[in-house]
């Protein structure tokens, strides 16, 4: 058994929303300016010029990619050979507070979502997702969320009788109708399987596949691309100025289901793409 | 691409200026809103109270900024999503709103009321809050503390990019 120190979990956590805060998804960045150099509205090249320099200023200035710092998300690989000395919540909970208040981030999250929505002030708490794996690592995948892409993400529950045409379809017109809410270019995450609450994990998990990765499987391969094309080809692009980027990327992981089922969920991502994969190792201890 | 500049208090004379397409650099004070200083406004304006600051002579700005660090002018500043504070359009132009800064679109009905009372959406980049707080030259909370990243801050503004949408 190898046991994991509170205050190790709690450091790693805090210092990779510290990073991630002033630095998106590297890729992210890469593709940005390939957008550039192809990018045929000269309002959207202009929009694009400043998300780049963004990127340059934000570590610089020290100062927040985006003012919508998010909502924090955690999902942790616990090796059956680790043991943590509190639950993941709490040292999670611990990192987000110190860094609302050390980098500062912004409070963005209500107690609860009714009754009265009232901030809790700290914008704890995060959310956990955990997986058992074997041996005793600790691997945290930690993201920060904005509110207005994760509001345009959605789920269908299909059947098997529909097609791969009509996903394509749906999933074309569903993110043409959120328009330029999301901040478009974006990255989609699609989770297709599993059930109700599985897909949408599904979707979210995608997002943090290695961007621009071509998929394992050529189907699959080739219905990424029908999407990204598709939608590209219809012109909303950069914060809606036009032009030909409206998605970076599109992921797709899926899973088994239920012989009377296919659920297809997406996860709609902005060009603010904040997330990292540490592992707690055993020096931090 | 078009250019041009717009110091506040825009006027409405000069609305055939801002065709769509064209990048803005604003200049001068405005007053940031989201969801929930909107229905407070709203509220001022339904019991007849005099509000808080001239809506002819400034915009709203769809804007929570992040906190400054120790300092800073400000934090990160960038638009919020405007389609969500739509439903608060008419009142504000009827109440004399010529200028509002967000992002996304807005419902047809609620884009129609504003330019037939010759009013401008301007497009402000979101994710660009590093970019944009530099073209911030002060900013403060203004009204409704309690509302933390929901409160009415003052800003000025120099040559701070926006665009109007297609
Ligand atoms: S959608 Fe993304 S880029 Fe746009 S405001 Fe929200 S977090 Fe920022």
């Amino acid at each position: 058994m190898r046991k994991i120190s509170a205050r190790a979990i709690t450091e790693a956590i805090y210092q990779a929303i510290r990073k991630i805060s002033f630095a998106p998804d590297p890729d992210v960045t890469r593709l940005l300016k390939e957008a550039q150099n192809n990018e045929s509205s000269p309002l959207a090249r202009d929009a694009l010029s400043i998300i780049l320099e963004n990127h340059r200023l934000s570590p610089t200035l020290q100062i927040p990619l985006c003012q919508d710092t998010g909502s924090t998300i955690l999902f942790a690989e616990i090796g059956i050979e680790a043991c943590l000395a509190e639950p993941l919540s709490q040292s999670l909970n611990r990192a987000i507070i110190r860094a609302q208040q050390e980098i500062p981030l912004r409070a963005s999250i209500v107690q609860d979502p009714l009754f009265p929505r009232v901030n809790t002030g700290d914008n704890s708490p995060g959310i956990v997702h955990i997986t058992q794996v074997e041996g005793d690592g600790l691997r945290l995948t930690i993201g920060q969320k904005g509110g207005g892409a994760e509001n345009t993400s959605f789920l269908k529950m299909f059947t098997p009788a529909t097609g791969a045409n009509d996903i394509v379809e749906y999933i074309t017109a569903k993110v043409l109708a959120a328009h330029s809410r999301p901040c478009p270019p974006l990255i989609l995450g699609i989770g297709i399987g599993g059930n109700f609450e599985t897909a949408p994990l599904l979707a979210k998990r995608a997002l943090f596949e290695k961007l621009g990765r071509p998929h394992p499987d050529p189907q699959y391969r080739a219905l990424e691309e029908q999407i990204t094309e598709g939608i590209n080809a219809a012109g909303c692009g950069v914060q809606g100025l036009g032009g030909n980027h409206t998605v970076l990327a599109t992921h797709i992981l899926s899973e088994p289901c239920h012989i009377a089922s296919l659920p297809v969920a997406v996860n709609v991502q902005c060009h603010a793409h904040r997330h990292i994969t540490v592992e707690v190792s055993r020096e931090t201890n | 691409m078009k250019q041009i500049n717009l110091t506040l208090p825009y006027h409405p004379e000069s609305f055939a200026d801002f065709a769509p397409g064209t990048k803005v650099l604003l200049n001068g004070v405005v007053y940031t809103a989201r969801d929930m200083a909107h229905k407070r406004i709203l509220q001022l304006i339904e019991d007849k109270k005099e509000l808080p600051f001239d809506l002819q002579e400034t915009a709203i700005f769809h804007c929570g900024p992040s906190p400054a660090r120790p300092g800073a002018i400000c934090g990160a500043i960038g638009p919020t999503t405007s389609s969500r504070m739509g439903p608060y359009i008419p009142a504000l132009v009827d109440a004399g709103l010529r200028v509002i800064i967000g992002k996304g679109n807005i419902d047809q009905s609620y884009q129609n009321y504003m330019t037939n009372h010759r009013a401008i959406f301007l497009v402000a980049i979101g994710g660009a809050s590093a970019v944009l707080s530099q073209h911030v030259v002060s900013c403060e909370t203004f009204l409704w503390s309690d509302l933390g990243a929901e409160a009415v801050y003052r800003m000025e503004l120099r040559d701070f990019p926006c665009y109007i949408p297609l």
